[in-house]
């Protein structure tokens, strides 16, 4: 079976709502969406308090190249343009709307009929999907039709699909595969016309093997898509070790996928696509996983941008009273929340919520020169080193020791048997020689 | 036998002879010159290397003074103005006389007046943890107290107080800058001494709304304006929802700090108020009880009861004030 050659963990799976159906949740009462859910700058608000909008209305405008509209989860009145606070405590403009009924916006198709026929031409489709605010919904948020534009003089052999979804606990993208599959499998031809390409590789965990099976029933019927069962490896949902996984070819450092002719998207995004072009419908809702080990239902939901977590813990039958640390994302790379209010963006793809006794740290002992972080660093970094100069500051070492490549999947912390926060303290450098580089471009 | 000596030296001398010319003529050749007012001012410095100055060393501070050929513009913080004169001395010009300065921190969200809401399990570092999330209070803009400014100190002048886990700057301060370029939230500046080393500060950069500021923090500046409203010299700037006291303009007058409804404003080094010291402004001694020792320490000048006696009034509604809001808790 295959998977990517260097480094790599296994956690355990612990995907405890891999057999919930997605559920649509019940409309909240009000929303909050923050206008800078995306990679890039944040977009332009285009309406303003007191106004009335409809479900799929353009709220904010995407300002700049790298940027993403955003659209209206909800209809109803816009009650305030504020800053909320986000997932890590600092305040980010958002639109506040309080909801009343859910009226669509006519030109969006809300029947569940499938449709087959692509219309549009390639520079159609990468407009559209532009226009539709789609981003990548792997976690990254990367505008996705930035993706599409290929280059001149660089080719475009495969499309890669992530289906992967390595991070222990979640399940959106499992769900989504199973249920929507075809609907997705229309989204990858869409993408596929949208970059010229004649090949899709889909490269899915082996520990979804109804999914695998689905897809490979579902993909007779599409030219041009497989489906590869890929060895259960962590983080092989990052685009670098997927492509490596499927295609054997390695990304060059610093490089873009684009150098080993490869253009990498989730599952969730295809879906998305399918709906921006199909159905006219923005990207407006996503799956999110609620999960736990003491979470009384773990639930894979459908919900709209903007609904706040706590509604969504409601929904999984509540708060356990165990809980020490509420994470947005999964266990490996997630950050944990600092309450609740906060709303679900374009880039959640699930909560999870640890018991009190798995959540706190282990005391740090002395580095033993093991050398486990650098076995299992899925980059080749040595995570010992690069922490170490953060932690010291020198930060031309860090800089000069490739830190930029580091994809902070945490597997040297989670393997470290000192219990060192490696991924903490490179995240630090990472964050300080990105400034520095930023700054030495500019002049 | 006395042949062998003979050859020896005189082969030797010659070998010098020759050494020696070559060396003269390469030594004129690869010549540098160096000014030798540039050790000459750098014996004078403080050699803490600090680079509060702004350049990499004493060494380099002494060569950048002598290139110039001014002193306008330079300024050593450790030694401050003493050694300037001294510095002008050997330059054989007249140094400007900088203010001394201090650094001033300028939060007061101690574990009291900014209760913990979240527990940060990360790594005891301020720039780290500034990347990740806003702070334990809530307060996005307030002091995390993990340290980084004790770190950069080469002084040993300021020290996360274990009780606030509020950092404390002590008399060592030589302004070299190092904490306040350390500190993530900027909440470190350098004020001057100020006459009789008392300063008045607004001791919160907290940019948010009055209401959702005072939420997370008791000692909240909420951008009242009371202050800027009672101040006599224009020294009080308002901006984004917060005070700013400008220490250039200030004359110490006193009157902003007994009108600040929240306690935000701090002064240092003031004798005690004379009407009811015990009984005077409780939440700021608990807010900083450092503080109202240093100002104890103090002996009350003639000078300064006269000024008391000016601000008696709104020091007794404050008290009131303070009292009211007590009983209403």
């Amino acid at each position: 079976m295959k998977t990517f050659k260097l480094g790599g963990v296994h956690p355990p799976e612990n995907k405890l709502s891999a057999q919930a159906a997605i559920e649509y949740l019940p409309l909240p009462k009000q929303v909050i969406v923050p206008i800078g859910q995306h990679l890039g700058a944040p977009a332009t608000p285009v309406v303003k308090k007191g106004d009335e909008v409809k479900v799929g209305q353009l709220l904010a405008k995407a300002s700049g190249f790298i940027s993403a509209n955003i659209h209206s989860p909800v209809s109803g009145k816009v009650f305030k343009i504020d800053s909320v606070y986000d997932s890590s405590g600092y305040r980010k403009p958002s639109i506040i709307i309080n909801v009343d009924g859910d009226d669509w916006l006519e030109n969006i198709d809300k029947s569940k009929d499938i449709v087959k026929d692509i219309k549009l031409s390639n520079k159609e489709i990468v407009d559209k999907i532009n226009e539709m605010g789609v981003v990548g919904l792997g976690g990254a948020t990367f505008p996705s039709f930035v993706k599409l534009m290929v280059p001149e003089g660089k080719k475009v052999e495969y499309l890669v699909i992530n289906g992967v979804e390595c991070e222990p606990y979640l399940t959106s993208d499992h769900r989504l595969m199973l249920e929507r599959g075809e609907e997705m499998m229309i989204g990858i031809s869409i993408l596929m016309k949208g970059l010229n390409v004649e090949k899709a590789l889909i490269g899915v965990e082996n520990n979804k093997p109804d999914a695998i099976e689905e897809l490979k029933k579902l993909a007779k019927n599409f030219k041009g898509v497989e489906i590869h069962p890929l060895k259960v490896q962590y983080p092989q949902g990052g685009e670098k070790q997927l492509i490596q996984a499927i295609t054997g070819r390695e990304v060059p450092s610093g490089k873009l996928p684009l150098e080993v002719g490869c253009v990498v998207n989730n599952v969730g995004t295809a879906l998305a696509v399918y709906e921006a072009i199909q159905k006219n419908k923005p990207l407006i809702e996503r799956v999110v996983t609620v999960t736990g080990k003491s979470v009384k239902k773990p639930s894979n939901f459908m919900v709209r941008i903007g609904t706040p977590v706590k509604e969504l813990i409601e929904a999984a039958e509540g708060l356990p009273e165990d809980t020490g640390k509420i994470i947005n994302g999964g266990p490996m790379m997630g950050k944990a929340l600092l309450n609740t209010d906060v709303p679900v963006v374009k880039g959640t793809s699930g909560i999870l919520i640890m018991p009190d006794k798995e959540s706190k740290r282990g005391d740090t002992s002395n580095c033993i020169r093991c050398a486990k972080c650098v076995q299992v660093c899925p980059m080749g970094l040595e995570p010992v080193y690069l922490s170490k100069t953060s932690k010291l500051q020198m930060f031309d070492k860090v800089e000069a020791e490739r830190v930029m490549d580091c994809i902070e999947c945490g597997s040297c912390s989670y393997t470290c048997p000192a219990n060192i926060p490696l991924l903490d303290f490179i995240r630090f450098g990472k964050n300080k020689v990105g400034g520095i580089i930023r700054n030495r471009n500019k002049k | 036998m006395n042949e062998v000596i003979i050859y020896a030296v005189s082969s030797l001398g010659v070998l010098a002879i020759v050494a020696a010319v070559i060396l003269y003529f390469v030594a004129q050749k690869f010549k540098v010159f160096e000014d030798p007012r540039i050790d000459d001012v750098e014996e004078v410095l403080p050699s803490a290397n600090c680079g509060g100055c702004g350049y990499a060393g004493c060494r380099a501070f002494a060569e950048a003074i002598v290139k110039e050929g001014t002193l306008e513009g330079f300024n050593c913080p450790v030694g401050g103005s003493d050694i300037m004169v001294d510095v002008g001395k050997v330059m054989g010009m007249e140094a400007d006389m900088a203010e001394p300065q201090i650094a001033v921190v300028r939060c007061s969200g101690s574990v009291v007046n900014s209760p913990a809401k979240v527990k940060y399990d990360g790594i005891s570092n301020c720039a780290a943890a500034a990347t990740v999330f806003s702070g334990e209070g809530g307060c996005s803009f307030g002091c995390l107290g993990l340290g980084d400014c004790e770190v950069s100190c080469d002084f040993d002048a300021i020290h996360i107080n274990p009780e606030t886990m509020l950092p404390e700057v002590t008399a060592n301060c030589v302004a070299c800058n190092a904490c306040v370029v350390a500190c993530p939230k900027d909440i470190i500046e350098l004020r001057n001494v100020g006459k009789k080393e008392r300063r008045i500060y607004v001791a919160c950069v907290n940019e948010e709304k009055g209401a959702p500021a005072k939420k997370n923090c008791d000692v909240a500046c909420i951008g009242c304006a009371k202050c800027f409203k009672v101040c006599p010299f224009d020294a009080i700037e308002m901006k984004n929802n917060r005070a700013y006291i400008d220490f250039e303009k200030c004359k110490l007058c006193r009157k902003c700090e007994p009108v600040c409804p929240t306690n935000a404003i701090h002064e240092i080094n003031f004798p005690l108020r004379k009407l009811k010291p015990e009984g005077e402004k409780p939440a700021a001694k608990k807010a900083a009880p450092a503080k109202a020792a240093v100002a104890e320490k103090a002996a009350p000048a003639p000078k300064a009861e006269k000024e008391v006696k000016k601000v008696e009034e709104p020091v007794a509604k404050k008290d009131s004030e303070t009292k009211e809001n007590e009983e209403k808790a």
